[in-house]
């Protein structure tokens, strides 16, 4: 019932703004049609100009309400330089923005019509043409090289040091593998794949793997400021990992492998004083859409210090041993030579 | 389902034949299946596809409508999405499924429904011939063709809505392995063959078109139309054409190419994949393949989206400034260069991908590079208003509207373009509103303001304008309340195409302003229905033309008669003397001189 009332009401106004249109229209027609569209010009243009102060009133209330829920607080060296290049760019393009548009509209207004009035015959000019090609190129080259400046600073090689973790998307989590104690990632295969107890299909006949750590509820522990270097791959299709706080993203392909690398330089705990909230976490959000859970492809990262991050590394099993119970230690299996069966293993450089 | 409100068009209708050789007095019935249904009147072409345009536009706009419940009230139920949508809302709540299958489709028909077939569809069949002075299209035939292709692609499309298993649900750029593998997602099954199906029927039709727009323009100009004297709008249809004609075939390649994936075995876009328990023996293949052959498609769309819009609105601005377009040479060339850059800027879609960070950067200067162009135009277009005499008519408004919103779009693709913020950026809500603004409701601007415009020159009345300044009013600031507050959501890092942002910390604290978005969203829906109701009521009961020019403009469409038959003009094509832009004193009181008045004597041509 309810949904009919709202459905005739909507048909009612409908009819009512359509009447007013078309009284309008006769009344235009009865009152004489040119001075009723002078009359209306007059009235838009006034409107028009109004607009301006309107929208920087509200792009000014907009600001207030979100400054604190802008670019969240930037974790790594690359993000604040991230953050400075926004500035930077915002501010090009908002000089451009508030210029254009309020010329826009206080034209609108200047040059209505009026009786009196004749339009200007100006059909070309090429000294302006000239003026207004030249600056946003020049702009244009600015920004540009700010730009590379930046991302080849982003995507430049790791540094050696760098810890290196395999991140591995699947519909819908994420995996993480640590190298372990030999501080390698082992070969894996897709072939090898199978749900219950080799889920990125770790190749057992690589010794390599015998140390490695899984984690699959997508917790991925980073030292702060140590370099950390991301292996990034998928199981299925297309994900992405997103991660707002460093100002990074990269695409998980299944067949490719991608890398990202940054040095987290707050600790998740600092973070949560920094933010006042004691929630706070850093989140891995799925950016490429993946199917129906892609909006629940949630994974974290715990930034501690090295003392955290080894205590936490000691507690945990290597993904051999839990799926193994009461196999040999890893340590025993890492003379044996491994034996390339897979027709295309996945290199780890 | 679209036919029957063409009925009043023209009842003079004059033989096909008379497209080459014209005799103004031979008057004979055509059988109404051929006038008005497989018709070949290019006129009769452009309102059939009008109007498919507008109920695929109503189509996409109440599925936003829907989506939009679900993001701006994730906790309420809505029972009446369950009337809709049967069991894909079950208690009134969206399944995920469906959620995505509606955002995909949202994007399908609005991009490639509405604003490519809609818009130039519509736009380049009406204008063409009547503005460069030909009877009627290079090939009528093909002309037919092309919308009847484009109607099989539609009906396709729409009947994958109904199917069991839903619509393709993999975003409108249905990247592989997801739109590949049946297992991924209910959307990659029937609904995703009868996308890639009406997809490949669809780039036939814009094909078959698009060599007709080009041919036409290059070959059947009236005499003394030379390429300089042509209507801004004619170029930027032309190069509309040039777009589509050359990167639609590596969408059908890509398309081609995911149908061998999906049914015959073969491994172009899959490799070392593990789905629904089993490794598959797809490999060597790359799912960033498609996303180049895609993109090759893709980014031109956008142009060929934007710029149908960009012409009408230099049109409009000049004919109701009573004012000569500024620099129309300006204008031609930037055009050209958009055209050109539009090709070698695709990869600016890809920089996440893992591409080769030295391509990369390759790709960001070309990407800036079209910011010069574009802001060529915008002083152009603020000049042309420049101690102009403007009248603010409905069309005026949308293209006014149509460069606020120009810019506005276009600045935030300075952000995207520079690799080293799309970083951040990428696929996240900024992107959405940068999309939306510059190619959404520009475009649309862009389109209601041809519209508004040429309405009288395709039905013989005008729509009414009070409704259209409430239209105007309504969608112009409600554009800018949906998606202005969507930059600050992305710029915080919240991603596109979530369901529900409620279990993420750095997401949540969102909610209120996406209430307010759906709100306005769905208020803006509403005054799009007002420019519908408008529409056609005003084919039949809109104030009738008195005069055939009555934006007294100097081009040669309005040479025509009121309600121009088959063939166009009555007796002999127009001859034209001079460019389509003499806004000045004709000597008897007008402030404009027609393309067809010669010369003065001692007045040089422009």
């Amino acid at each position: 019932m309810s949904a009919f009332i709202t459905f005739a009401l909507i048909v009612l106004v409908f009819i009512v703004i359509y009447q007013i249109g078309k009284a309008s229209e006769y009344a235009g027609v009865l009152r004489g049609q040119e001075k009723v569209k002078a009359q209306t010009n007059r009235v838009l243009a006034i409107l028009l100009l109004l607009m301006f102060p309107l929208g920087c009133w509200g792009i000014y209330e907009c600001n207030a309400m979100f400054q604190d829920r802008l670019l969240p607080v930037a974790a790594c060296r690359t993000g604040v330089n991230y953050d400075s290049m926004f500035l930077t760019t915002t501010m090009v393009c908002g000089i451009v923005f508030f210029l254009t548009q309020g010329i826009l509209f206080w034209f609108c207004f200047k040059y209505q019509s009026t009786e009196k009035r004749t339009s200007f015959f100006f059909a070309h000019n090429n000294k302006l043409e000239l003026i207004w090609t030249t600056i946003p190129a020049i702009a244009m080259a600015i920004l540009v090289a700010i730009g590379l400046r930046n991302w080849y600073d982003v995507t430049s090689p790791a540094p050696p040091d760098a810890t290196v973790v395999e991140v591995m998307g699947k519909q819908f989590n994420w995996m993480i593998r640590y190298p372990g104690k030999d501080n390698e990632l082992g070969k894996r295969d897709f072939r090898k794949i199978n749900d219950a107890n080799n889920v990125m299909g770790l190749d057992w006949s690589d010794p390599h793997n015998m140390d490695d750590i899984i984690s699959q509820n997508g917790e991925l522990h980073v030292v702060v400021n140590k370099p950390v270097k991301l292996l990034i791959n998928s199981r299925d299709v297309i994900h992405d990992v997103g991660l707002p706080h460093f100002r990074m993203k990269m695409d998980a392909v299944p067949g490719i492998t991608t890398t990202m690398w940054f040095i987290p330089s707050i600790t998740t705990d600092s973070m949560r004083q920094i933010t006042k909230n004691p929630d706070f976490v850093y989140e891995i959000s799925c950016d490429q859409m993946c199917g129906k859970g892609h909006y629940s492809m949630r994974g974290t990262i715990i930034v501690q210090t090295q003392a955290e991050y080894d205590k936490w590394m000691a507690s945990q099993q290597t993904y051999y041993a839990a799926n193994n119970p009461g196999a040999a230690p890893a340590a025993d299996s890492v003379n044996a030579q491994p034996k390339n069966e897979s027709v295309k293993a996945v290199t780890m450089k | 389902m679209n036919n029957e409100i063409i009925i009043e068009g023209p009842n003079v209708a004059h033989g096909a034949e008379s497209a080459t050789d014209h005799h103004g007095h031979e008057h004979h019935e055509q059988h109404f299946v051929w006038k008005y249904i497989f018709s070949q009147d290019h006129k009769i072409i452009a309102r059939q596809f009008m109007v498919t345009g507008i109920i695929w536009a109503i189509i996409g706009a109440l599925f936003s409508v829907f989506f939009r419940l679900q993001l701006g009230f994730p906790d309420s139920t809505f029972p009446i999405l369950e009337k809709f949508l049967g069991d894909w809302a079950k208690g009134g709540k969206l399944s995920p499924e469906f959620y995505y299958a509606l955002i995909t489709m949202h994007g399908t028909i609005l991009v490639f429904f509405v604003l490519t077939a809609g818009l130039s569809g519509t736009f380049a069949n009406l204008l063409i011939p009547l503005q460069v002075g030909a009877r009627d299209m290079a090939s009528p035939f093909m002309n037919m063709l092309s919308y009847w292709f484009f109607f099989a692609a539609s009906i396709i499309m729409f009947c994958s809505l109904f199917i069991e298993t839903g619509p393709a649900a993999g975003g409108w750029t249905t990247y592989p392995p997801l739109s590949a593998l049946k297992e991924a997602s209910l959307g990659s099954g029937t609904g995703m063959d009868l996308w890639l199906l009406g997809m490949a029927l669809f780039v036939v039709s814009s094909l078959l078109g698009g060599l007709n727009y080009i041919t036409t323009i290059l070959n059947m100009r009236t005499k003394g139309m030379t390429m300089t004297r042509m209507p801004l709008t004619c170029w930027a249809l032309l190069f509309t054409a040039v777009l589509g004609v050359l990167s639609f075939p590596v969408l059908f390649s890509g398309v081609v190419l995911l149908i061998f994936d999906r049914n015959l075995g073969t491994s172009f876009y899959l490799s070392e994949i593990f789905i629904g328990g089993k490794a598959l023996p797809h490999i060597g293949g790359s799912a960033i393949l498609y996303q180049h052959l895609f993109w090759f498609l893709g980014h031109p769309e956008v142009y060929i989206i934007m710029l149908p819009g960009m012409g009408m609105a230099s049109e409009v601005l000049s004919t109701h400034s009573r004012k000569p377009i500024f620099g129309y040479f300006a204008m031609i060339i930037s055009l050209v260069g958009i055209t050109l850059l539009a090709f070698l800027v695709w990869a600016h879609h890809m920089f996440v991908t893992g591409m080769s960070p030295f391509l990369g950067s390759i790709f960001v200067l070309l990407t800036l590079l079209i910011a010069v162009p574009s802001a060529v135009k915008v002083f152009n277009w603020i000049t042309t208003i420049w101690r102009g005499n403007l009248r603010f008519n409905p069309p005026m408004l949308f293209a006014l509207g149509f460069v606020s919103l120009f810019i506005s779009g276009g600045l935030t693709g300075i952000y995207l373009g520079n690799s080293a913020l799309d970083i951040h950026l990428h696929d996240t809500y900024f992107v959405v509103a940068h999309f939306h603004i510059v190619m959404g409701v520009s475009a649309f601007f862009g389109m209601f303001a041809g519209t508004y415009h040429w309405f009288p020159k395709m039905f013989g009345r005008f729509m009414n304008s009070t409704l259209g300044y409430i239209h105007f009013f309504i969608t112009f600031i409600g554009s800018y309340l949906i998606f202005w507050p969507m930059h600050y959501e992305g710029i915080a890092g919240m991603p596109r195409r979530y369901y529900d942002y409620s279990a993420w910390e750095s997401f949540k604290h969102f909610q209120g302003v996406n209430s307010f978005i759906s709100i306005v969203s769905i208020i803006v829906f509403f005054a799009q229905l007002l420019f519908v109701v408008n529409f056609f009521t005003s084919i039949w009961r809109g104030r009738k033309l008195t005069n055939k020019n009555p934006w007294g403009s100097p081009t040669l469409e309005w040479t025509t008669p009121i309600n121009p038959g088959h063939g166009n003009w009555e007796g002999e094509i127009p001859e034209v003397y001079r460019w389509p832009y003499d806004y000045k004193d004709d000597g008897h009181g007008n402030d404009f001189i027609p393309q067809t008045t010669p010369l003065r004597p001692g007045e040089e041509s422009h």
